[in-house]
């Protein structure tokens, strides 16, 4: 299948979003330029963690304007799958199609470490491989992954399943300790309320290779091939 | 036409920052600051011709642009020369 | 003869002597004006000339089979296989760090990286060597507050990881911090770009940042020491973009794939001045810019100002000529405007003009290898050394061993860094192959089997005692972190960090860490490519500990071995490398516990030094080692501690030979915390420890097996005594991951 990976001015782990989908995994990938209007042929996008536009305003503010997003957008809008990492989940809460926004992280202190999440949800595209409550273990790197959004919208996301991950110890309980950013509900990831657009704060794309210090991370890739792969079997090409 | 716009976090959001500043004043005996909050601070320079141009156009560049409206709000001061009250160094 | 055209003052604020003046008037034939004392006065700058250090640092070994670029670059380069080379420098940017903590560490770190990528290379790591006061005071934890936030701020949002370091507090840093940094590239080794003009007619572009008033008399104020009008120096300090620098280096980058440049070269320190006369000069030509066609972010800039700036984030390129429009529209892609600011011609002048006018004409020459050369009178203190003798009257009676251990832990110097480098993304690009913090920092080279370790190391309590002799441990210090996590050490790069020049104490401080550093990289085979020289860390004539850093670089032949200095599992056998001669001069121990600095610096022997390199890197690449970990600071006690922690609770059991003497002092404290050079501890599987031990003697490294991995306590015996030291490896660790963090507020812990 072919990942288009957006690259804005500013991304830096576009390197690695590719690196894994390509080199680990085999699968055909597309850089695409912030400033094209098409993304291509694609059977998935990914929005890569860094810095775009330096952070500058907001994380995300200035990136949700780039001229590919209508293109995001519209391939969000048909069903295609879309994964937001880090920096491209903030990009995709500004473009309004994931909720919630980002503070700074309650300790006020960016984090580089690896963290455990729990897969509450194995209903997207990028968790169908997974059994509901499985713990992985991925790095954050962040100063600003303090999942807010107000009270309803909460609500709203747990009443539909929306969130997709969440921080948790080695073992999978939600505890204060184990919530690196101060996330509202430990939240480390959600999903649009089609599910096809999933954004988190970890770097899947990190834990691709036990010498990296995890592989748990592939398993997100490996699921939307799968998606990919039967769907194509499914059609009569 | 300048514009002032300031943007803080809604009331029912959670500052830290303003909240370590407090804590900051209160170790430097100033016990009777009861509460900060941190925000940014845009000057505007509008090539339009009367305030109340200046006064939509900074109302919607600020909500498109330079408040998320899911954390954040403001509020905008049009002068035709717009320098801050109070003393600036 | 007198200066007719500037007064005493004017000269002053310049930094230029009499004499200076003097030269500079025979070199020009004439008197400068204004902008043209300028351009002498950044270019001859302690910073940018190495006036007082060159005739020193002339006498370090700078060549081998694996050098590809020596020092005289903006960076030097080893091969490292495949037709690759490894660029790297170590940098310092000591003096705006204490004026602006945050601004002073982000633009250190935007300064080096610049000077990787500036050679076609892909920077692909970053290290970083600070010294800070007594962690105790406010003002200091203020000053590290700042630095690591600079640090991170530039480093993680640029995308280049920050994979290790070191970090050391004492008091003799307080009003002058240290911050070094190292960035390492990748480049094929034919498609290094070098810093030349060449080719008259060639055009000369400036992309990047708009100039501003940032930083004037940057360069000076890096070459004088700090009396209480520092802080009214603040606008001398830049502020760093770290978004504009990636846009650069990317552009730079995809620019220097095609050939249209024949040199890049970064503006750091003397900004435009630097950049023009250095390529000149390199390249043998002139060069002649036209500064109204800089592009300025402030209004009415003279010519003076806008040469002497020191605005970040900004480059130099000769572009053949006939090839302009094609790198414009590289740059045009990355929102980047490259402006044609000038031309290579065939004099050998740097001319500036502005808007057509001759504003300033100097020899390129006369700004660069004319530059004073000083031969400054150095001699050490007399009587210094007796008065460090140590004497038994000076210790406290010994705590329990226990306990000396615990306050070591918990101390800032040995505890757990994490609270810091938690704040730098040390994963970005995915190549570390080593968890920061676990050994030195190790990356992987994608396309080849390779990964490269490297580490950045320097003492400056022994130093203190032996300039010298500290000089040659710190780089045996850096090789051995690197020779740990499996590398072999191939290449190096120094940082000097001393007081004032002028003062022939300091002076020969100097003199003896550069002959320590030429003998140690001689002896182990890692030539200098590169490097730089802070002075005048002083502040009000006291100055900071002699503390020369040194980066070495290692190849690790397979990424697969890489060690780190954990025991991964119970029921190894322990094993140590190396003989305990009992030498607390200098150490942690003996600052730490007693207050003190004195003693001799441990000695070394270098060959032995080397063979211990040579057994843990050919041990490792066999997978003959489960763990690592070279004893330093703190001694060998600290050490079989650390292998303890981050395993999960894994402890050690060993007896360890009593040293060889008893250090003047006590001879359980010179067993347990003495510091001597060449030993390391490892962690081997049963089956494996005869082979291990053979191949160490057959290498000539003493090595003996001391104990085992498991339990829950850290517990050494010595020789005969048991129980010497009998910690829970859970309040042992407990107490070393909070030593540093419990200083910066209760949400930072673990």
């Amino acid at each position: 299948m072919r990942f288009a990976v957006i690259v804005f001015p500013g991304s830096n782990c576009d390197h690695e979003a590719q690196y894994t989908t390509e080199t680990v995994l085999g699968q055909d990938v597309s850089m695409v330029w912030h400033k094209e209007t098409s993304i291509g042929p694609a059977d998935a996008v990914i929005l890569p963690g860094g810095f775009s536009h330096g952070d500058y305003l907001r994380t995300g503010a200035i990136a949700r304007f780039s001229p590919v997003m209508g293109a995001v957008k519209a391939f969000a809008e048909k069903g295609g799958p879309v994964l937001g990492i880090c920096n491209g989940f903030q990009i995709l809460q500004e473009s309004g199609l994931l909720p919630g926004a980002m503070l700074r992280n309650s300790d006020l202190r960016f984090h580089c470490e690896f963290v455990h999440v729990r897969v509450e949800q194995n209903d997207t595209p990028f968790t169908r491989l997974c059994t509901p409550g499985q713990v992985l273990k991925v790095p954050i790197s962040h100063g600003e992954g303090n999942f807010f959004a107000a009270p309803d919208v909460i609500a709203d996301l747990e009443k539909n399943r929306r969130i997709v991950f969440r921080y948790v110890t080695a073992s999978g309980d939600v505890t204060d300790a184990a919530n690196p950013n101060g996330s509202l509900a430990s939240i480390a990831g959600v999903c649009s309320a089609q599910r096809n657009v999933v954004g988190l704060m970890p770097h899947p794309e990190r834990a691709c290779d036990p010498r990296l210090g995890s592989e748990e991370g592939l398993i997100l890739f490996r699921s939307v091939i799968d998606q990919f792969a039967s769907t194509d079997a499914m059609q009569a090409v | 036409m300048k514009a002032r716009v300031f943007v803080t976090l809604k009331p029912s959001v959670f500052d830290p920052q303003g909240r370590a500043i407090v804590e900051a004043l209160h170790t430097l005996g100033y016990d009777k600051a009861t509460d900060v909050r941190q925000g940014k601070y845009f000057l505007l320079d509008l090539d339009v011709a009367t305030p109340a141009e200046a006064e939509t156009m900074a109302a919607e560049i600020s909500d498109r642009v330079l408040a998320n409206p899911v954390i954040e709000r403001f509020e905008i001061h049009v002068d035709a020369d717009a320098t801050p009250a109070g003393v600036v160094k | 003869m007198a200066a007719l055209a500037f007064d005493e003052a004017t000269l002053d604020r310049h930094g230029v002597t009499r004499e200076e003046y003097e030269r500079i008037v025979s070199l020009m034939g004439r008197e400068p004006n204004l902008t043209e004392l300028g351009l002498f006065s950044v270019m001859w700058s302690e910073h940018c000339s190495y006036k007082s250090s060159r005739v020193h640092l002339k006498t370090l070994p700078t060549e081998g089979k694996r050098v590809v670029q020596g020092p005289g670059e903006n960076a030097g380069a080893v091969d490292i296989g495949d037709g690759l080379a490894a660029v790297f420098k170590i940098e310092s940017h000591n003096h705006p760090s204490f004026i602006e903590p945050y601004q002073g560490a982000a633009t250190g770190v935007g300064g080096i990286i610049r000077d990787i990528f500036t050679m076609g290379a892909r920077p692909i790591a970053l290290l970083n060597s600070l010294r800070f006061g007594a962690i105790e005071s406010p003002q200091t934890r203020r000053i590290v507050d700042g630095v690591v936030r600079g640090i991170g701020g530039y480093g993680n949002s640029i995308g280049i990881p920050t994979i290790g370091g070191e970090v050391m507090f004492d008091e003799r840093y307080a009003g002058n911090p240290l911050v070094n940094v190292f960035c390492l590239g990748i480049a094929r080794q034919d498609e290094i770009v070098k810093g030349a003009a060449t080719g008259v007619g060639n055009a000369i572009y400036y992309v990047g940042a708009k100039t501003g008033r940032d930083g004037i008399h940057g360069a000076t104020m890096a070459s004088a020491e700090f009396d209480e009008k520092s802080a009214e120096k603040r606008p001398a300090v830049q502020v760093g973009d770290p978004f504009m620098e990636k846009l650069l280096l990317e552009a730079c980058l995809e620019v220097m794939q095609t050939d249209a440049c024949v040199g890049v070269q970064d503006m750091g320190a003397a900004g435009l001045t630097c950049s023009t006369c250095e390529t000149g000069a390199r390249g043998g030509v002139g060069v002649e810019i036209d500064v109204a066609k800089v592009p300025q972010r402030e209004s009415g800039m003279t010519p003076y100002e806008i040469m002497l700036s020191e605005s970040q984030e900004r480059m130099l390129l000769i572009v053949k000529r006939g090839r302009e429009k094609e790198v414009e529209a590289i740059f045009e892609k990355w929102d980047l405007h490259a402006v044609h600011i000038g031309e290579v011609t065939a004099d050998d002048k740097l001319r500036v003009k502005h808007n057509g006018v001759v504003v300033a004409e100097v020899p390129n020459l006369g700004l660069t290898d004319e530059a004073p050369v000083y031969r400054r009178p150095y001699a050490d203190l007399p009587g210094r050394i007796a008065g460090n003798a140590l004497k038994a009257a000076d210790l406290k009676p010994l705590p329990s061993a226990t306990d000396a251990l615990m306050t070591l832990l918990g101390s800032a110097n040995i505890a757990s860094k994490r609270w810091i480098y938690r704040q730098y993304d040390h994963m970005v690009r995915g190549n570390t192959f080593a968890l920061t913090g676990l050994t030195a920092g190790v990356v992987r080279v994608k396309g080849t089997p390779r990964a490269l370790a490297m580490s950045a190391d320097g003492n400056g309590r022994y130093c203190e005692l032996d300039p010298r002799q500290g000089a040659k441990l710190a780089v045996a210090e850096a090789a051995r972190n690197v020779a740990c996590a499996g590398g072999q050490p191939i290449g190096a790069t120094n940082c000097l960090n001393f007081g004032n020049p002028q003062r022939p104490e300091i002076m020969w401080q100097l003199a003896e860490a550069v002959a320590g550093i030429g003998e140690a990289c001689r002896a182990l085979d890692t030539p200098i490519t590169g490097g730089n020289v802070s002075l005048y860390n002083e502040t009000e004539g006291r100055a900071i500990l002699p503390t020369p850093v040194i980066g070495v670089v290692g190849v690790i032949e397979n990424a697969d071995r890489v060690t780190t200095r954990v025991f991964p599992s119970a029921g190894l056998d322990v094993v140590l490398l190396g003989d305990g001669l009992g030498e607390l001069g200098g150490s942690e121990y003996l600052k730490t516990v007693h207050g003190l600095i004195k003693g001799e610096a441990p000695k070394l022997d270098l060959a032995r030094e080397k063979a211990l390199h040579e057994w843990l890197y050919t041990s490792i690449a066999a997978g003959l080692l489960k763990s690592a970990h070279d004893c330093s600071d703190g001694g060998l006690a600290v050490t079989l501690a650390e292998c303890c922690f981050d395993s999960g609770g894994i402890g050690v059991d060993v007896t360890v030979p009593a040293a060889a003497s008893d250090g003047g002092v006590d001879l359980t404290a010179a067993t347990l915390f003495g510091e001597s050079a060449s030993r390391a501890v490892v962690s081997v599987a049963p089956g494996d420890t005869a082979a291990v031990l053979a191949a160490a003697t057959t290498l000539g490294v003493p090595a003996k097996k001391i104990g085992v991995t498991g339990g829950s306590a850290i517990a050494i015996a010595i020789d005969g005594k048991g129980g010497v030291i009998e910690v829970s490896v859970a309040d042992a660790e407990a107490r070393w991951s909070t030593g540093l963090s419990k200083w910066f507020g209760p949400k930072d812990q673990g």
